[in-house]
Formats: C-alpha cells, sequence, structure tokens
C-alpha cells in the first residue's frame, strides 16, 4: 500500500535532511527516521521520508538466488 | 532505477513461474492474499496472474488505507475545510473518495475549499509556517509504514511551536486488520498472506509471528518488484505443501525480524491506541488504530476542532465489505462496471487504484469478456 | 501604409509595468498595448493592417480548422512556456488532419497585475515558435479580467490549413491489423510541468517535447504509407488518445510495453510519485495509424526527421467489440490500459 523506492544519497543537506537520487531524478527528503545514513547509501524512500536503509549485500543475495534458480521451460501460460 | 530494474526482469520472473507451476501440485488449489495495495497494484500492473498455474489464486485484502477509511472521517476533513476554514493538508490519495451528500475533497477545493495536496507532512508544516494566521490540517492517513512521517512533524511542530498545525489522525495497524480477517473464520478458506512490503520495514517481521503461530498460516513478507511477488508466492505454495505455517521473509533488503526501532520509538511518543475504531468493510475493530497522546492534544484536530465522528452507512449495493475480506469478487457486486466504475465510485474500492474493485477494473476486466 | 503612432500619455513599461484593467477596454491603452507589445512580436502584413479581421489570400483545396486552449501551470518550465505550448498546439492539432497549416489567431484572456514582462516573454515565445513553424498569428483579442480571477494569462489558439488531396486522416478508419506507431519518448512534457509543481517539485533533467509537427507530418505523408489516423497525445496522454480512437473506429489494440520508449528520468520520476507514464502529457509527439504492410517504410521516415528518432511500432489494431486497449507487459503478462477518468494523480499508497 505504501508506495516507496530505493534511492541513493546524494548529499547530506546539514538539517536532517538528504537529497537523494532515484535514477536520474533528484529530490530532498528527510533522514528523521534513519541514523547515520551516509552519502552513498541507499535507503528505502516514502512520502518524503528515507523509513530505512537498503541492505546492499542481501539485495545482490536476492538476486544472485533469483540467478541461480534452475532454468526451466516456460510453463504454459494460464 | 538501481534496486528496482533488476527485480523485474522478465526471463527472471518467467522462470520464477515455471517453478511454481511445477510445485504447486496440492488439488484443492491454493487460496493466497496480497493484504497490501502496493502488491495488488504490481501484480495487476505486471499481469502477474497471467503467469501463475490456475489453481493458484490471489485474492485482494483490504490492504489500501483509503479503502478502509469510513465515508465518516473523510466528511470530518471536509467540514473543517468547508466549515472551519483551515487549510486541508492531504496525500493525492483521499482526494477523490466518496463521502456524504456526493462530495469528494476535490469537489469541496472546487467549491472554494482550500484544500492542499502535498507529498510530505514537511510541505505541510512549511505550509503552516507560511501562514500563521491560519489553521493548517493535515489529514494523516495510512497504515505503519506512513504513521512515522506523521509523528515526526507533531513533534517538530511541538518543538518549532507551530499551534496553527494539526493532525486528523486516521492512522491503523495492519495486524490487527489481518487478525479480522482471520479471526472472523470467513467463507473464503486462506492458504496463506503475502506480507506487506514497506509496513514490515517499519514493524519488521515478528508482529506476522502470532497469525502463523494461531491461524495456522504461513506469511511471507515481500517486496514490491515482479520477481518479489513471484518469489513470495513460490515460498508459500512450498509452505503449504509443507504443511508448515511460518513467516518468512523475501524482501531481505528492506526487512529485518525487528524492523525500524528509531521511527517505532518515535510513533510510541506520540501515538496511543485507540479503543476501537471503525474500518470500512471490517466494521468496528478494537486497538486497530491510533490517537495522539494527551501530551500532543493541542495538534489533535479533533479535539481542537471538536468535530464529532458520524458513522455513515454504505450504499446498499455496495459489496465493498464481503470484497475487503476476501469473501467476494468485484464481479459478484450488483453495480460493479455499472453504477459503480472509477469515474462514478460508490465505494471506496472503486476509488484507490489499489482497492480491489479499482484494480479489476482497470486491468482484470477485459480477461472475463475476453471469455 | 499608413500608420499613425498616436502619442500616449505614458510610454509602455514593459519592464516593471503590469496589466491593467484598461487594457482591456478596447480604448487607447489596449491599443497600446497591441502596437507596443504583440504587434512587433507578431510582426505581419495581415495584423499590422490592424481590422477586426485578418483578409487572407484564396486558398484551394479542403480546409481544416482547429482551436485550442493553454491554461497550463506553471507558465514557464523547461523546454517552453504557455506561448509555445500554444502555437505548437494548434499548429500540430492542424497537421494531424493530413492538413498543411496556414494561419493562426491568438486570444489573450490576462489577469489584472499580470507582470508585462512576463507576458513579453511569453508573446516572444509564441513569435519565435510560429516563425520557426513558418506559420504566422494574423490575428487576435485581448480582454484583461479581474484579479484573482484569472491564473495570470490563459490562451487560446485558432488555426486554419488546408488538406492535400487525397488524404483523408480520421479516428474511426483504423482497422484490425493496422500497425500502431509512435514517434518517439512518453512522458516528457506532463513531468517537466510537474517538476516545477509546489510541493510535488523535484530536480531532474526533464524538458517538455512541445514542438510544431507538421513538418514530420509533412514527410510522413510524402512517403506514400497508408496512413489512416494521426493524432497527439497530449493531456490524458498516450492512453487517452489511444482509447479514443478504439472507441471511434469500433477497435481494440494490442500493444507491447517494451516497444514503447520513455525515458529513463520520466520513468524515475514517475515511479517515485506513482503515476503512470501512458497517462502523462506529450505536447510533441504524435501517434500514427496505418496499413500493416506500410509499417516499416512509414517507420524508416519518421526516424529519418529529427523530432522522431526514437519512433517505434508499438502495437497493433485488432477488433474487439468491447474496444479494449490492451498490452502486453515486460514480464509477458497482460493488462488493460483503461481511460482515466481526469487528472491522474501521485499517491503514497
Amino acid at each position: 500500500m505504501c508506495l516507496a523506492i530505493p534511492a541513493r544519497i546524494e548529499e547530506l543537506t546539514g538539517d536532517g535532511n538528504a537529497v537523494i537520487d532515484f535514477g536520474g531524478m533528484r529530490k530532498e527528503i528527510s533522514l528523521a527516521l534513519v541514523d547515520d545514513a551516509a552519502v552513498g547509501d541507499y535507503v528505502i524512500v516514502h512520502a518524503g521520508y528515507a523509513l530505512q536503509k537498503l541492505d546492499q549485500e542481501e539485495a545482490e543475495r536476492t538476486l544472485e538466488m533469483f540467478a541461480g534458480m534452475s532454468n526451466l521451460p516456460d510453463a504454459p501460460a494460464s | 532505477m538501481k534496486y528496482v530494474d533488476e527485480f523485474r526482469d522478465g526471463a527472471l520472473a518467467r522462470n520464477i513461474a515455471a517453478h511454481i507451476a511445477l510445485e504447486a501440485t496440492a488439488p484443492s488449489g491454493y487460496r493466497l492474499m496480497e493484504f497490501c495495495g502496493g502488491h495488488t497494484h504490481a501484480i495487476s500492473r505486471y499481469g502477474i496472474a497471467d503467469l501463475l498455474p490456475p489453481n493458484v489464486r490471489m485474492i485482494h485484502g483490504p490492504g489500501c488505507p483509503v479503502c478502509v477509511l469510513p465515508i465518516g472521517r473523510v466528511d470530518q476533513a471536509i467540514c473543517l475545510a468547508r466549515e472551519q476554514g483551515v487549510i486541508l493538508c492531504t496525500y493525492a490519495d483521499t482526494l477523490r473518495v466518496p463521502c456524504s451528500d456526493s462530495l469528494t475533497l476535490m469537489r469541496a477545493k472546487a467549491d472554494g475549499a482550500d484544500v492542499r495536496m502535498v507529498y510530505s507532512t514537511q510541505d505541510a508544516l512549511n505550509i503552516s509556517r507560511d501562514n500563521p494566521g491560519r489553521e493548517v490540517v493535515f489529514f494523516a492517513i495510512g497504515f505503519e509504514t506512513t504513521t512515522p512521517p506523521t509523528a515526526v512533524a507533531v513533534r517538530q511542530a511541538r518543538t518549532a511551536g507551530l499551534h496553527n498545525f494539526s493532525i486528523l489522525c486516521n492512522h491503523v495497524l495492519t495486524p490487527a486488520a489481518m487478525h479480522a480477517i482471520l479471526a472472523t473464520g470467513s467463507k473464503v478458506a486462506l492458504d496463506g498472506f503475502v506480507g506487506p512490503a514497506h509496513v514490515s520495514t517499519v514493524i519488521g517481521s515478528q508482529p506476522y509471528e502470532p497469525f502463523a503461530r494461531d491461524y495456522g498460516k504461513p506469511v511471507v513478507i515481500a517486496g514490491f518488484e515482479p520477481l518479489d511477488v513471484m518469489q513470495a508466492i513460490l515460498m508459500l505454495v512450498r509452505q503449504v505443501n509443507a504443511g508448515r505455517a511460518e513467516v518468512e521473509n523475501e524482501f531481505t533488503r528492506a526487512v529485518s525480524r525487528t524492523g525500524n526501532l528509531k521511527a517505532q520509538a518515535l510513533v510510541d511518543e506520540c501515538f496511543e491506541l485507540r479503543d476501537a475504531f471503525e474500518w470500512r468493510g471490517l466494521g468496528t475493530l478494537p486497538h486497530s488504530a491510533l490517537q495522539l497522546r494527551p501530551e500532543f492534544a493541542g495538534f489533535d484536530a479533533e479535539l481542537k476542532f471538536g468535530i464529532g465522528y458520524v458513522a455513515v452507512a454504505d450504499h446498499k449495493a455496495c459489496e465493498c465489505a464481503a470484497i475487503l475480506r476476501g469473501e467476494k469478487h468485484p464481479r459478484e457486486c450488483r453495480i460493479f462496471g455499472t453504477a459503480c466504475t472509477p469515474a462514478s465510485p460508490v465505494g471506496s474500492c472503486m476509488v484507490s487504484s489499489e482497492g480491489a474493485c479499482a484494480a479489476h477494473y482497470t486491468y482484470g476486466r477485459f480477461r472475463e469478456a475476453a471469455q | 501604409m499608413n500608420r499613425n503612432k498616436p502619442e500616449y500619455a505614458r510610454g509602455l513599461d514593459i519592464r516593471h509595468g503590469r496589466v491593467e484593467m484598461s487594457h482591456g477596454a478596447g480604448g487607447r491603452a489596449m491599443a497600446q498595448l497591441i502596437a507596443g507589445l504583440f504587434a512587433p512580436a507578431f510582426d505581419n502584413p495581415y495584423l499590422a493592417s490592424g481590422n477586426d479581421g485578418a483578409l487572407l489570400p484564396q486558398v484551394t483545396g479542403r480546409l481544416v480548422m482547429s482551436s485550442d486552449s493553454h491554461v497550463v501551470s506553471p507558465l514557464f518550465f523547461a523546454g517552453g512556456d504557455i506561448g509555445s505550448l500554444s502555437v505548437h498546439g494548434t499548429i500540430n492539432d492542424v497537421a494531424m488532419m493530413g492538413a498543411q497549416p496556414l494561419y493562426l489567431s491568438a486570444s489573450f484572456i490576462l489577469e489584472e497585475g499580470f507582470p508585462l514582462s512576463d507576458l513579453k516573454r511569453i508573446v516572444d515565445s509564441m513569435s519565435s515558435a510560429a516563425k520557426a513553424a513558418g506559420v504566422p498569428i494574423v490575428t487576435g483579442d485581448t480582454k484583461v479580467v479581474e484579479c484573482g480571477k484569472g491564473d495570470g494569462v490563459f490562451i487560446t489558439t485558432a488555426g486554419v490549413g488546408v488538406v492535400r488531396d487525397g488524404i483523408t486522416l480520421s479516428g474511426e478508419l483504423a482497422q484490425p491489423g493496422d500497425a500502431i506507431l509512435l514517434s518517439g519518448t512518453i512522458g516528457d512534457h506532463g513531468m517537466a510541468v510537474l517538476s516545477q509543481r509546489e510541493n510535488l517539485g523535484f530536480d531532474a533533467p526533464i524538458v517538455s517535447d512541445t514542438a510544431a509537427l507538421h513538418g514530420l507530418v509533412d514527410t510522413m505523408l510524402d512517403s506514400g504509407a497508408r496512413l489512416r489516423v494521426l493524432r497527439d497525445p497530449t493531456r490524458g496522454g498516450l492512453a487517452a488518445t489511444l482509447n479514443e480512437i478504439a472507441r471511434q473506429s469500433g477497435v481494440g489494440m494490442m500493444l507491447q510495453e517494451s516497444a514503447i520508449p520513455v525515458k529513463r528520468a520520466v520513468e524515475s520520476a514517475c515511479e517515485f510519485l506513482g503515476l503512470d507514464p501512458l497517462y502523462v502529457a506529450n505536447e510533441g509527439k504524435l501517434i500514427a495509424i496505418c496499413d500493416a504492410q506500410d509499417a516499416p517504410r512509414l517507420l524508416e521516415t519518421m526516424r529519418a526527421h529529427p523530432l522522431a528518432c526514437e519512433a517505434a511500432v508499438i502495437g497493433e489494431i485488432v477488433a474487439d467489440s468491447y474496444n479494449f486497449v490492451q498490452m502486453t507487459t515486460k514480464l509477458g503478462g497482460r493488462r488493460v490500459v483503461d481511460w482515466l477518468t481526469g487528472e491522474q494523480l501521485p499517491r503514497i499508497c
């Protein structure tokens, strides 16, 4: 229900906010809900706030798991 | 878009689909509820239902905070804008919710009420700062994902002495809604839940453990991207096949067992449980919603403006109640697609693009027409 | 030609002056505004004659006429402004009929207090757009409304053109089997404008695609491809326009999501706000529906033109009594691309 996207922190603005970059667009959002966010971190952004840091290692692990699944022929369409 | 595009890979999605088809062998089939509107949206947008075998059926749950918002609560917001002359700040999602007297916030705005769309609670605070002589009310809707941003705003308002700022609090709780669906002994037997993505980012995976334990239903928390949803469905199928009922986390890159403790603490500081709260379609549920604590009473619009809550019954023909519980499908509603369409929504399920009816109207309708 | 320069009590102060009620009253002040601001910018003999109407040369051929009103906010945005938008918009509407645009009119409703410097910027922009397109603004009107009753400026343009012999383009001519082509990326204009809206604003390298498409249409007509429909997907986006045509022609459509070009920054901005690029406005793109056999030739012609170098075949017309516009998603599933009720709104849910 909650639209949120993973964005990269480009700049800390010093007042508890950060400028994030998401696929080429930038916006200033609040870091009030996360601690120790640094430039280069990815955060999940919802309604103008970073909700959580994205664990990049976990993301890579998940993608590796998908890639590592045995290749099955396409299932017939339903 | 990094960490988005990779999770939308078509070839990988089709491969997961093939695995689901291979493993979903239970003769009775699999009825899985995606609780969260964002998942409903993803399933519709990507046509994920076309990738699933026919015996795996996705049921749309009530996880759309706009859908479960009773008419009477939106009436309050409109009343504040029209009769109290406040600047009513809201997320765009609420603007077209139909309420009493054929009004919507959008129509109230057209009539001259000062209703303003905001992206963030920070925008509402800025409006308060810029308009010291006017009352500013923020229409606070949403599940646990959206509550922390409201908490931050209320605390900042208190620190800054922004006494013209207040909130109309309609924050609701996910576990309460899940409990309402499971505890009613709903006619629809559900085999498992796809758990919300971003709500879980905040609350963690732990709150779902009682459901798995007490009702024997597996819960798999999934991210919003198609690969996440497909993988979660596969994990649910596996649990059902093995007779397991556990909480599993597919969205490990953003969800931990304990969640965001800082956000939870902020919410806890500002809010307390309401004894009961009316949910559209689910009735009045105990301990299912939040209100501001007494220390923040000055920022509570209900207290500040003395507006009471008047329950408004749904339209007689509206089946939102049964649809929100997963008991009926939108096409089983008499007025679906005729009197009730996205252009003229009768119930909330049609207003929000994630409501089961709007999603079915927008994406799913053609499948039936083709048959 | 006589040009009497009346003596005015004060000169027109474009830099610091503002629109006043008298500028719309038909008296000296209005004449001063026209002579000092509009006429020099739109400079052409028809306008200079100073009559209520423009006396135009005889034209042979079937006439097309179109009109548009422009109320965009903000007035100025990356890639254009309400002025260039209004000129391009009407030129395009005429061109979509397969007609060569010949003349434009421009009527202004100005809000009392609107800065003359902004008005000059807009009028100059219209002048440049009209000159670049080779279509003069030959007549117009100015009215002023009280402060608070207008959004700065509203512009209504109308245009006339002549259709080539043998060409008939119309929304009800699409037939099952026809190819659907799109001239380029979608969502650029709408997101460029949105990026400057209060509260929703963001920074992104997104520029409005506002452009006059009549040159592109000329090359497409020259290609000899059997064209059925041309239409520019403005308000409501690609989705609205395709649904309109589906309904008019009594057909359905099957699109391929992976074929529809979207700029990276537009896609990201849409994701961020919960918007679907299919419903976002475009001001410099067109949809062409043609006989399937002619699609490769038409595509090549379009791609050779600077305004359509990213043109693509995005789908085909199918028989469908429900007139659904369907799309195969990037994942291989299917969805309906429905016609939205009103403006698409951002969402947090």
